[in-house]
């Protein structure tokens, strides 16, 4: 892990509280926040902006799993969710929210660095995966729009395929904006007139 | 493995999906999706046994229990898979482009005794159009070939499953006039049909491909899924995902000129009920088909209900999905927005409606 990692634990039990931050404070010169309960999760963890959460419950629902997963944000940082006992569902839940590592059998401060660290490495991947993810998402509803906007001009203006994309790209220049904006307004337009 | 057969179209998006994005994992089962090119042939395959279970017709299911279509081995529907997801076309250039969900304006484009292209014989298609021209000559055409169909003139309307309506714009020679959901507002288009009995042999798969299906459907709801969604369905078909996107979206292009327009609903795979097998819905399709070959009706309209597995759907989904306490409905008298008693408090139904305001009582 690096360095200095600002880092918040929710942990109700005060001795497993202490030896979870001195286990951390072991591994680097980290600053840890400890929450004793999670009301006001989400709202606690967006003021502070945490590098990482750690969140230790003895026996949640599946609903209660589900609830601090989304509370704690896990797609702008790392979140590692220890239960002692883990209702059915309640892994895939914790998955789908984008847990990092959701440990089942308790938390053990003595194995906890590996653990987080496997935490933060998924995490970095998983963030990646979504950036292009979104990316390719953007690039095919994009592509769609064009499509469609080609087929538009090729109907009305008798065009082939080929001038209709230079005519929108043209278009494009000319107003100083991309080829995917002009593509949706023609469609947007389209839409009006009929 | 479960083998599922499906024909090419927009509709059999769960199907696909639920195989491609692996949510038949999830819940224990490897779907093998297998496509049918005519809706003759996957009746074949089901009731040969070549499949396990079909996206199919919800009528291909009561035909069966009226001694009807030709096969006698009994079917059921285990679900719905859509409701809706149709449109009705007529020949590029014969009139101006009109709202497509105004029957009365679609009713003067198609002429008297027009020979309609269907999918096929028992299909919703070819219920629909009967119930909304009356008087007309109906052509089984495989869903593909509809546009080939009609610009060699062999037929003067279509009413067909996307995203064959869109292609048969594309291709120039038709235009659209109705979405088949402006004649039935919740028509039953395609169910998950299997071999009666096979669900109760085989209770843990079938519970797993009903679960699958309906996640698959949730899915495909997604704003965020419809990106992928368009590209799985689009290269099961091989027609390009812009115009699959037209179907699952409900953004249509009316005419080779271009002229577009947005119809809610166009397709529903997903929301409140929308897997839970009427019923009366099942009656419906009972009750047409007595009238077309004459047979008696009240006895139509209580073999067919029984195909519609409700009691199934129910166990198969009970704690996934809010369940109505009711298996029937008096359909075309459900405005959307009503809401009806279920196991998870009051259900808010999409509604029921058809285009003359009739209400068909099922019992």
């Amino acid at each position: 892990m690096a360095a200095t990692l600002n880092i918040v634990v929710v942990e109700p039990d005060r001795d497993r509280a202490l030896a979870i931050v001195d286990a951390l404070r072991a591994e680097g010169d980290h600053d840890v926040l400890v929450l004793g309960d999670a009301t006001g999760l989400a709202r606690r963890i967006a003021a502070r902006a945490p590098d990482l959460v750690l969140i230790d419950v003895a026996d949640p629902s599946r609903d209660a799993v589900e609830d601090l997963a989304h509370a704690s944000g896990p797609l702008d940082r790392p979140v590692a969710l220890f239960v002692d006992r883990s209702p059915a569902g309640a892994a895939l839940a914790a998955a789908e929210a984008g847990v990092a590592a959701y440990v089942a059998g308790g938390l053990d401060p003595a194995r906890l660095a590996p653990v987080l660290e496997a935490a933060v490495a998924r995490w970095t991947v998983a963030r990646r995966l979504r950036g292009e993810l979104a990316e390719t998402r953007r690039a095919l509803e994009e592509r769609k729009v064009i499509d469609r906007a080609k087929g538009l001009l090729m109907k009305a203006k008798g065009l082939d395929e080929a001038e209709a994309y230079a005519l929108l790209r043209r278009s494009a220049m000319d107003r100083g904006r991309r080829v995917a904006e002009v593509a949706a307004a023609l469609v947007d337009a389209a839409d009006l007139l009929s | 493995m479960l083998a599922v057969g499906y024909v090419p179209l927009t509709d059999a998006a769960p199907v696909l999906v639920a195989a491609a994005m692996g949510f038949d994992r999830q819940h224990g089962i490897v779907l093998r999706p297998r496509p049918a090119p005519s809706w003759s042939r996957l009746r074949d395959l089901l009731a040969g046994g070549a499949v396990d279970a079909a996206h199919a017709l919800a009528p291909m299911v009561v035909a069966p229990a009226l001694g009807l279509g030709g096969r006698t081995e009994p079917l059921e529907a285990l679900a719905v898979l859509s409701r809706n997801g149709t449109v009705l076309g007529v020949p590029a250039g014969t009139g101006a482009a009109a709202d497509p969900l105004d029957p009365g304006a679609a009713r003067a484009r198609v002429p008297d005794g027009a020979r309609v292209g269907v999918p096929f014989p028992l299909s919703m298609q070819a219920l629909l159009a009967e119930r909304w021209l009356g008087r007309c000559a109906l052509v089984t055409v495989p869903p593909a070939r509809m546009a080939e169909a009609m610009g060699a003139g062999e037929i003067d309307a279509f009413h067909v499953g996307e995203p064959w309506g869109s292609v048969a714009v594309e291709a120039g020679v038709a235009e659209l006039v109705l979405a088949g959901r402006a004649i039935w507002s919740d028509a039953p288009e395609k169910v998950l049909a299997a071999p009666a009995g096979w669900a109760e042999a085989e209770p843990d798969r079938a519970a797993a491909l009903v679960r699958a299906l309906h996640d698959a459907a949730e899915w495909l709801a997604r704003p965020t899924s419809r990106a992928a969604a368009c590209e799985i369905v689009a290269r099961a078909l091989d027609v390009p995902s812009e115009v699959i996107d037209r179907g699952l979206t409900g953004r249509l292009t009316l005419t080779p000129q271009g002229a577009q327009a947005r119809v809610e609903g166009l397709m529903r795979l997903a929301g409140p009920a929308a897997g839970f097998p009427w019923r009366s819905q099942a009656a419906w399709i009972g009750d047409r088909l007595a009238r077309r070959h004459g047979l008696d009706r009240a006895a139509a309209r209580r073999a067919a209900a029984a195909t519609f597995r409700t009691d199934l759907y129910r166990a198969h989904m009970a704690g996934r999905t809010p369940l109505p306490g009711a298996s029937f409905l008096a359909e075309g008298g459900v405005d959307p927005g009503t809401a009806v008693p279920s196991d998870a408090g009051r259900l808010v139904l999409a509604g029921s409606r058809f285009f003359d305001g009739r209400i068909f009582e099922p019992l």
